[in-house]
């Protein structure tokens, strides 16, 4: 493997306790091509910003507090991490080396059939993967994220052939994922996965127009309201019941 | 075997005052979960209800509903109190009834008579007359003995928060003993010990058959309180009822007698759990009669009142009285100390609803019960009461008997003992090394007249150089302002019972305490690594600082700021330790300012780590507001640097989190998908190694 010697880090988190089982000591890779309207880090967006930061530099601050990280690890996200493939490989690499569970929280948008080879490197030092499946509809896809949505099919396809466990992760919006049709399409995509082993309903929250403003953009999704979170309880209970429905067939 | 003790395993205990032994060969470890807990009964819920309505009745009148102010509180001083005699399974209250606070004017009449008076109510002046002219109190005594030097760094706050006019607490009597021995067996004990002193009287010689005297007194008073309340307490406690009321008179006797700044509990839960487990087995009560033994026994824990100033009150923001109870913990032979009473204990934040008080306080192992972990875990997010230590820790110099004061001070139930010892301002110290000696508030002339900074800029080698200098000269006023202080303490103001209920021979704390280290770390990084400008007035006294340019800051793990911090605790130390301490203390200092920060801040002028004068200190060990920018994780090995064996009387930091920074709803995550699709969830639980502590 080439010997990548820096990342784009955008910053880290010493106490994670949403991504991924644990405390765990997070990674923001900084630049992502996805433009989602919820997005609430858009500092991230940016490819060629963020701080360089060696393999080592990271597992150093990993391994300075590690007794807190003894039921956790270390995860990264973004950001699109994978959109930094070869540092990203070589950081869960060495992390395995040293026996830290490896976490990957992505949308899976850079994935590409073509770099299999690349991807199988990354799988094999991958514990567990958060997919964030951004909308079930194709052309919802589209306008959600500015993104098409075949890669990231092919990218659960291809985590499901390589056994690496994932839990699905997906914000309902109002009017724009929290439909029958979408929530049912979601069920649909996920049935046959044997690999997933969890499923989590985020509902919207608005907490990201702070950010637009301070990087004076606008807020793609002025005037929708936050989820309840009871509706997305809902949402979960009704996406559950269509894969059951599948896999009972 | 007594006849109260059969069934229990014999043991030297029978032959000494020896409670751990009784623990040790008697307790049943429980790594169960908590689905054998009981709710409130109806008693329990009504008597409740009566305490709610009476803290209602209290906050209406201003924080005070009843004060006695005539009858000196002793032990005896006042006839049964109830809140309703047929529901309370457990009882005793402080004077005659409950939220009527006792006068104790022992520890220093004047501030007896202030609370009083701040409250509307005036003690009676034949009291006030007697405590004047007749009978020396603590307060009075200290003040003759104080030098010029020690009133003006009280004064200027230099040295803040001194037990010289209240009770210095932080004293644990085994409180235990009453219910396993009897005070009988325990008078007889004592008598031993006055017996057996040495017999050329130097004046130690001569205090220690005083106070033996003392102590025996107190005990024949305590067996008459339990008489005052229809008990005979002269002998063991017979069954879990018994050792909880037997326990409580003997914590009841003490808070009688003393007002003290904490008057924590001990570690009871695993005693009386031996207790419970025998009375299960037989028959003699059930589950939901111990939990309501329990409920009340913490209700009256609830209800400790003493009289006190608001400064006080703002000193110590609110009205805490530490009944600090600590539970848990592990066994130097590897079993875990956890009982089913550990849980019940803790349940009575459910029963009783969320409170402060008493303290319970989790001694935490990376090796309690995996069940007991889940159970504090869940028990902390709906209460957030509970307070956690660190036992594995602690376990390897206190063993597995002790016990937490107040809030960190830990010391081996009934064989150790603390002189509280407030604590030492060390950001005004740095100012005052800077200022060379002149407070900078009042521009007096405070500390010693060291060669003050004259420069615009500050040089790290030159602050530092002078910083260990003041540091030197404040250790010293210091621990003799202390020396002072225990010694009028023991003199006027004696804990009669609380020593009654300890070994004959004590080990003495001698505590000393850190105000603003989190500053002092941060200006000091501030000096060395950006620039920082003196302001002065027209005095030539800095009064003010200029911080150009950005400085590594306490609380991100970063040692170039960590370092400074460890070193200053460990230099402090060091000048504290080169003092003579009074009888035979053994000095250790803590980092514990958990609320008196914002007084301590208010009395210091700006500091070189850009905060401004009057602003709060950090509490404790606390990185400063809003400095520690890397994640909890980060800021907690900031804290954890510090060094323990220089502050052995304990290090805090105070944590605040969302409940939703803490992890998601089990409900959202791993668990129930792989319920419902049948699949195997452990792939998602990461292997680590064990041992990689």
């Amino acid at each position: 493997m080439a010997e990548l010697k820096f990342g784009r880090i955008h910053s880290t988190e010493s106490f994670g306790t949403v991504d991924g089982p644990g405390v765990r000591f997070v990674v923001f890779f900084q630049g992502c091509p996805m433009r989602c309207q919820y997005c609430h880090n858009p500092d991230t967006w940016e490819m060629k910003s963020g701080t360089e930061m060696s393999v080592e530099q990271l597992l150093e601050q990993y391994n300075r507090n590690k007794t807190f990280y003894r039921k956790g690890g270390i995860t990264a996200t973004g950001g699109e991490p994978l959109m930094q493939l070869e540092f990203l490989t070589e950081l869960f690499a060495a992390a395995k080396e040293q026996g830290i569970h490896t976490c990957l929280d992505t949308s899976g948008i850079a994935y590409r059939k073509s770099r299999t080879e690349k991807f199988q490197k990354l799988f094999k030092v991958t514990d567990l993967v958060l997919l964030d499946i951004k909308h079930s509809l194709p052309e919802g896809h589209e306008t959600l994220t500015g993104q098409k949505q075949e890669h990231i099919l092919e990218f659960l396809d291809a985590l499901d052939q390589a056994k690496i466990p994932v839990v699905i992760r997906h914000v309902v919006v109002p009017g724009i994922t929290d439909g029958d049709e979408e929530l049912t399409a979601l069920g649909r995509i996920l049935a046959p996965h044997r690999n997933i082993r969890g499923l989590e309903i985020l509902p919207y929250h608005t907490m990201g127009i702070a950010k637009y403003k301070n990087l004076g953009l606008d807020y793609p999704l002025e005037g929708v309201p936050q989820m309840e979170p009871e509706a997305a309880k809902q949402a979960k209970a009704k996406i559950l019941a269509v894969i059951k429905e599948c896999r009972n067939k | 075997m007594r006849q109260e003790w059969t069934t229990f395993k014999g043991g030297i205990w029978e032959k000494e005052i020896n409670v751990r032994d009784f623990i040790q060969k008697n307790y049943t470890p429980y790594d169960g979960d908590d689905s054998f807990l009981v709710g409130p009964t109806e008693a329990t819920k009504e008597l409740w209800a009566q305490v709610m309505d009476l803290t209602e009745q209290e906050r209406a009148k201003g924080g005070v509903l009843d004060m006695d102010t005539k009858i000196i509180s002793t032990i005896t001083s006042h006839g049964p109190g109830y809140l309703n005699k047929d529901k309370e399974t457990i009882v005793g209250f402080q004077t005659d009834k409950p939220f009527k606070r006792s006068l104790q004017p022992y520890g220093g009449i004047r501030m007896a008579v202030k609370a009083c008076e701040d409250n509307g109510y005036h003690v009676d002046p034949e009291v006030v007359d007697f405590f004047t002219k007749h009978r020396k109190t603590h307060n009075a005594g200290v003040f003759d003995a104080y030098t010029p030097e020690m009133r003006a760094c009280r004064s200027s706050h230099i040295i803040t928060g001194l037990p010289d006019a209240y009770g210095r607490g932080r004293i644990i009597g085994d409180y235990r003993r009453v219910a396993l021995y009897g005070v009988d067996r325990l008078i007889e004990d004592k008598q031993e010990q006055k017996d057996s002193t040495r017999t050329i009287m130097y004046s130690d010689v001569t205090r220690e058959r005083e106070e033996l005297s003392e102590q025996i007194r107190a005990l024949q008073e305590l067996k008459e309180l339990g008489q005052i309340y229809g008990f005979d307490i002269s002998r063991p406690a017979a069954n879990v009822q018994e050792a909880i009321q037997w326990l409580y008179f003997g914590y009841l006797a003490a808070i009688k007698e003393q007002n003290g700044a904490a008057m924590s509990l001990g570690r009871t839960s695993t005693f009386i759990d031996i207790y419970a487990e025998r009375d299960l087995a037989n028959g003699t009560f059930t589950e939901e009669q111990i939990q309501e033994f329990v409920d009340h026994f913490i209700m009256k824990l609830r209800l400790v009142k003493f009289a006190r100033t608001p400064e006080y009150n703002a000193l110590f923001s609110g009205d805490p009285t530490w009944v600090t109870e600590s539970i848990g913990g592990m066994g130097i032979d590897g079993r875990s100390m956890v009982t089913k009473m550990s849980y019940r204990y803790l349940h009575t934040l459910e029963n009783l609803g969320t409170a402060p008080e008493p303290n319970l306080t989790v001694l935490w192992s990376t090796r309690l019960p995996e069940n007991f972990k889940r159970f504090c875990a869940k028990t902390s997010i709906v209460s957030s009461s509970i307070q956690y230590e660190n036992d594995d820790l602690m376990r390897v110099t206190h063993g597995d008997d002790y016990a937490i004061a107040c809030c960190v001070s830990s010391m081996r139930v009934g064989k150790e003992m603390q002189f509280f010892g407030a604590r030492a301002n060390l950001a005004k110290c740095l100012l005052y090394a800077i200022n060379g000696g002149i407070d900078e508030v009042s521009g007096k002339q405070v500390g010693p007249e060291y060669r003050p900074i004259t420069s615009e800029y500050l040089d790290y080698d030159e602050v530092m150089k002078r910083f260990d200098d003041m540091m030197k000269w404040l250790a010293r006023v210091y621990v003799n302002t202390l020396n002072i202080i225990h010694y009028m303490h023991d003199k006027y103001c004696y804990e009669r019972i609380q020593m009654a209920l300890h070994d004959k021979k004590v080990t003495r704390w001698f505590a000393t305490g850190i105000a603003g280290l989190s500053v002092v770390a941060d200006s000091l990084s501030a000096i060395k690594y950006a620039k920082v400008k003196t302001i002065r007035n027209e005095k030539g006294i800095v009064v003010d600082y200029q911080v150009e340019g950005d400085f590594p800051k306490y609380g991100n793990d970063d040692d170039r700021v960590d370092d400074i911090a460890y070193d200053i605790v460990h230099k402090f130390m060091n000048h504290i330790k080169g003092n003579h301490t009074y009888r035979g203390g053994i000095p250790t200092t803590s980092i514990l300012t958990i609320t008196s920060n914002v007084v301590y801040g208010k009395a210091t002028g700006s500091t070189p780590d850009g905060r401004k004068g009057g602003e709060p200190f950090a509490p404790g060990a606390n990185p400063m507001h809003h400095r520690d920018s890397h994640g909890a994780v980060a800021s907690l090995s900031s804290v954890s640097k510090l060094p323990f064996k220089d502050a052995q009387d304990g290090i805090s930091n105070t944590f605040s989190i969302i409940p939703g920074a803490l992890g998601k709803d089990d409900a959202v995550f791993f668990d129930d998908i792989a319920f419902e699709l049948g699949s195997d969830c452990a792939c998602c639980e990461p292997s680590y190694a064990e041992d990689e502590e």
